[in-house]
């Protein structure tokens, strides 16, 4: 074996395959990988890959999303870190590399790191192009502080924690293309004020003339978006940070923000320096390959082939599919030959598709066009010698996959031009849908075809959410959701399985929260078999709904609730939270974080005689005991002899204090007094998610109150604010200020206002950092500080009496509830069982 | 595992809408009784990462696993999730109201 190792010189003894490095970790390298491996690439090629980015592969076109808020940073990666490790590639993420020897086969990195490869691929993509505009860069040569690029997830979580910051109200976009424009959107959500201002004479100019320019236009001011066109930006206003931004000829805007979204560049330094062929991009031959490099392939962005650089996604699914045919040598014959550029997308929330002319450019070319402004409709289609050369469509996709396919391949067409724009009692959707090739694109944002929804549904899946899952078609920009969903329902023949659960509050009975209530408290539900007997098709019990429900109607009729215990999730039918080997977890309460050294004393004595594997501080402040058997969770609590701390349930958790102004040299306010109020009235009280609080004594926000679900912070002259929707879990987010009140007393009242209409309002199992952007806060704030619904005794009411039907639910421990509540479920066989330290 | 009739104990030990778990001739078996009043038996070993199955929310048709929400099917213990499959034995409850299972 050590002989074998030293003769073919590879790390690891044995290991024959060949040595495959792709630069850049982008959806084009990734994706190559992918396909590399569908043709079992594995088997020839050990893989490594280099990413600038600290991550794994994630969906960029996601990003737009990502800014509004509407999908978290984690929720758009196609390849994690696992990914790579199951299909034992290695991947340097957060390494660039800076050059290749073409003649040793080596690649370079910036961690000093010399790589062999047999086969190479470069995949580095494109960046921001940032125009020669004055003040964008610091003496230093970083980005003026405020202004950002819209490339990658680090520039768009910068721009969201940017633009929440406090006096950051307004953004300037520059660049009033795809990029710019949904930048423009996404800001908006952070309530900041927004101008686009574009060079163009239109807007989308590269994708459409300016008749269609206009009609975008209107719509995207509509959307409170102001639109500067031929507006050149000459100088970035500030010194230190973004004050604003100078215009030719026009007056200069004042702005917080300036997003650079002016076109891309594609990454080609490396080549440059290594010498391959660079003429606008990398240049490629229909096999994807560089010109006179055998070993060396390249695909995506930073590719030019046969003249065309393309900055969309679909065709690098095409480029990926050819490369990987050549790479493992799956099929020799496979050629690229450019893709044509129909594009399809959504922009600021408006559906866009565009392909090949823009306008008639012959006396004898026919242009149909219909302009409806006020609805936002465009459509413009060329036609020449009878066939599709150009479209724009605006605010209407319907037809587009009919044009496209139409477009792409020629088809000849109607006689009557009208119904290429409308659907004319002719052949209809479903006909258009029926007449599409299999390997027509459906999903370009991720290169699903046709074939592949149907090939889905066939194996029994018809429900349009898990197409949706199990193919990825639908989850990009969204654009394509209505052809997906004909696509699926021709494909099951009319028997498409409504999405059950997407508006519903639980899946199990078929309605929204709202409507829900209304039957509850009309037909007197007071249990949750109740409900489903009532309300759930065919009286049928559902298990995933049982939680969800047992949850509303403590909130709805708090002492009155039948509580039966089966429709508890089991932490909280033990009152204790379950971990992975079957044992529970134990957190007394421990008011505000407050604790005394006869607790203390208890706590240790109870750690020792029950022989508790692990004492930890959780992040609330408070005391965890881990890896309490079920059977030892009663006499933990008798000895402990204090009451639960709600640690496990989708509850009021805790409050989170500092020391404030008892104790500390800069209090304001006495913030530990408060957070122990305020968790002795809403201990235990259920809610859609768990609730978690925080006071803090002044500005300093010691207890991170911005980060709570309702955080307090005390602030000069006595006075305190309240912040709502905060979170720094898997998701973080800044909170909204609700109001500031000048007394204690006027705090719990908002705070339980709040959380009371949250209850009432939110879906199950969503928290406060998703209800209230959604709700919004003016609106909530209306409700709540105004009482502009004229609610807010009513709410106050309700959550009174659920406050009153507050009881310690360790109390329990002395009369068990059902026969064998404590009962082990366990050690039935040896489990993982967390190491003791 | 020694086939034929086992006597578990009294029907009223399981609370409606509920399992428990018990160890029988080296089998670990959760037995639930559903809010119908008939019973059903199940391996009491979640299949995915050992979860403890008599610890699961029911309704008429299914069991899931409290730590990673994997369902699977009472009669056949078929997972409609994906995950493995549990075993399933007839159980059902005797004159004296005791819960007796049979292994094959
Ligand atoms: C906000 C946004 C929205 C978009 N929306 C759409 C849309 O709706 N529809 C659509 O079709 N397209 C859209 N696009 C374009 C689409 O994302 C790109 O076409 C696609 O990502 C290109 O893939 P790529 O792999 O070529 O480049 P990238 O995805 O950029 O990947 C290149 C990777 O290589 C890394 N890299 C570069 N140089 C090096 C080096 N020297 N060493 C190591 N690593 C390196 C980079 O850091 C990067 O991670 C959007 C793009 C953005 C930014
Ligand atoms: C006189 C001033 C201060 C002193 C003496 C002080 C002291 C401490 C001490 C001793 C700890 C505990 C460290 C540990 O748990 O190991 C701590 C934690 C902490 N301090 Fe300070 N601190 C001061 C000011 C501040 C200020 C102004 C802030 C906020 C801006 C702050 C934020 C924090 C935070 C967030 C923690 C971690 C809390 C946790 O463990 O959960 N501190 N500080
Ligand atoms: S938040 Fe202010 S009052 Fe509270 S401990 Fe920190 S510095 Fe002191
Ligand atoms: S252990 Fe049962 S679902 Fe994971």
């Amino acid at each position: 074996m050590t002989a074998l190792a030293s003769r073919t010189g590879r790390s690891t003894p044995g290991d024959t395959r060949r040595r495959l490095v792709v630069i850049g970790n982008g959806m084009a390298g990734a994706r190559a990988v992918e396909e590399i491996l569908a043709r079992g690439g594995a088997v020839q090629y050990r893989v490594t890959m280099f990413g600038d980015e600290p991550y794994g592969n994630y969906n960029r076109i996601m990003l737009s999303h990502v800014l509004s808020g509407e999908e978290d940073a984690g929720g758009i990666f196609l390849n994690s870190l696992d990914w790579y490790r199951e299909n034992g590639i290695t991947l340097h993420a957060g390494v660039r590399v800076e050059k290749i020897d073409r003649f040793a086969k080596l690649v370079f990195s910036d961690d000093g790191r010399a790589t062999p490869y047999d086969v190479l691929i470069i995949a580095t993509g494109s960046r921001s192009f940032m125009p020669a505009v004055e003040g964008l860069y610091t003496p230093g040569g970083r980005l003026l502080p405020g202004v950002f690029a819209f490339r990658t997830i680090d520039d768009t979580q910068g721009m969201v924690s940017y633009a929440q910051q406090d006096h950051h109200g307004r953004a300037v976009v520059i660049g009033g293309g795809l990029l710019g424009l949904e930048a423009a959107r996404g800001l908006q959500s952070h309530g900041v004020g927004v101008d686009v201002v574009h060079s163009g004479g239109h807007l989308m100019n590269a994708q459409m003339g300016p008749d269609g320019g206009a009609v975008l236009r209107r719509s995207v001011e509509a959307l409170g978006i102001r639109v500067h066109t031929s507006s050149r930006t000459t100088a970035i206003l500030g010194g230190d940070k973004v004050r604003g931004v100078q215009l030719r000829d026009r007056p200069d805007i004042e702005c917080d923000l300036v997003v650079v979204a002016a076109g891309i560049r594609p990454n080609v330094e490396v080549a440059v320096t290594s010498g391959l062929p660079v003429e606008r991009a990398i240049v490629v031959d229909d096999h994807m390959r560089v010109p006179d490099e055998d070993e060396i392939y390249a695909v995506g962005e930073c590719v030019q082939h046969r003249g065309e650089v393309y900055g969309l996604v679909a065709p690098l699914w095409e480029q990926a599919a050819v490369l990987a045919d050549h790479v493992t040598g799956a099929d020799p014959s496979s050629v690229y030959l450019g893709s044509r550029t129909a594009t399809k997308l959504k922009v600021a929330g408006v559906d866009v598709a565009s392909m090949g002319l823009q306008a008639p450019e012959r006396d004898t070319d026919e242009h149909v066009v219909f302009s409806e402004p006020s609805r936002g409709v465009f459509k413009s289609i060329v036609i020449r010698d009878s066939k599709i050369v150009g479209a724009t469509l605006l605010g209407d996709s319907r037809k587009v996959a009919y044009l496209t396919q139409a477009f792409d391949r020629g088809l000849p067409l109607p006689e009557e031009r009208v119904s290429l724009l409308f659907d004319l009692g002719g052949p209809g959707d479903e006909a258009g849908v029926a007449e599409l090739d299999g390997d027509a694109q459906v999903c370009n944002c991720n290169g699903v075809s046709k074939q592949v929804i149907a090939d889905t549904v066939k194996g029994g899946c018809t429900a349009l959410s898990g197409v949706m899952d199990a193919t990825r078609a639908g989850k990009g920009c969204g654009s394509c959701k209505l052809l997906v969903r004909q696509v699926v329902e021709w494909a099951a023949d009319g028997a498409v399985a409504e999405d059950p659960t997407a508006a519903y509050y639980v899946p199990g009975v078929p309605l929204e929260k709202a409507a829900l209530m209304t039957a509850i408290r009309e037909q007197g539900l007071r249990s949750v078999s109740a409900v489903f007997a009532a309300l759930a098709p065919g009286g049928a019990e559902d298990a995933k709904s049982k939680m969800g429900l047992a949850s509303l109607l403590k909130m709805m009729w708090a002492g009155e609730y039948i509580d039966e215990r089966d429709a508890r999730f089991v932490n909280d039918r033990v009152h204790a939270n379950i971990q992975r080997d079957g044992t529970f977890s134990v957190v007394p309460q421990m008011k505000g974080g407050v604790t005394s050294p006869e607790q203390l004393r208890r706590i240790a004595d109870v750690a020792d005689k029950y022989n508790i594997p692990m004492v930890k501080l959780t992040g609330g402040q408070r005391i965890d005991l881990l890896g309490v058997p079920k059977e030892d969770l009663p006499k933990v609590w008798a000895d402990l002899d204090m009451p639960s701390g709600y640690a496990y349930g989708k509850s009021f958790r805790t409050v989170k204090t500092c020391v404030g102004q008892e104790f500390c040299r800069f209090g304001t306010g006495d913030s530990t007094k408060l957070g122990i109020q305020i968790e002795s009235r809403f201990q235990g009280i259920e809610s859609p998610a768990k609730l978690k609080l925080a006071v803090s004594g002044c500005p300093r926000n010691c207890a991170e109150s911005l980060v709570k679900d309702v955080g307090v912070v005390a602030v000069d002259g006595g006075r305190w604010e309240i912040y709502i929707g905060g979170a720094a879990g898997a998701h973080i987010r800044k909170g909204d200020l609700l109001a500031t009140v000048d007394d204690p007393g006027t705090v719990t009242l908002l705070a339980g206002r709040f959380m009371q209409y949250y209850r009432e309002r939110a879906n199950w199992l969503e928290r406060t950092y998703s209800f209230v952007p959604r709700v919004g806060i003016e609106q909530l704030r209306a409700v709540i500080v105004d009482d502009a619904e004229g609610i807010a005794a009513r709410l106050d009411e309700a959550m009174q009496r659920s406050v009153d039907s507050y009881a310690d639910p360790w109390a329990e421990r002395n009369s068990p509830f059902t026969p064998g509540q404590f009962r082990t479920s366990l050690p039935l066989e040896v489990l993982p069982r967390v190491p003791v330290r | 595992m020694s086939a034929g009739l086992h006597v578990l104990g009294p029907v009223d030990e399981i609370p409606v809408g509920e399992g428990r778990a018990y160890s029988v001739a080296s089998e670990q078996i959760a037995v639930f009784r559903l809010r119908d009043g008939s019973l059903r038996a199940v391996s009491a070993v979640c299949p995915h990462k050992g979860g403890p199955i008599a610890d699961g929310t029911i309704d008429r048709a299914v069991v899931m696993c409290p730590l990673h929400q994997h369902a699977f099917e009472l009669e056949t213990g078929c997972s409609t999730t994906g995950a493995g499959p549990l075993r399933s034995y007839p159980v059902f409850a005797d004159g004296s109201q005791n819960v007796v299972v049979r292994f094959p």
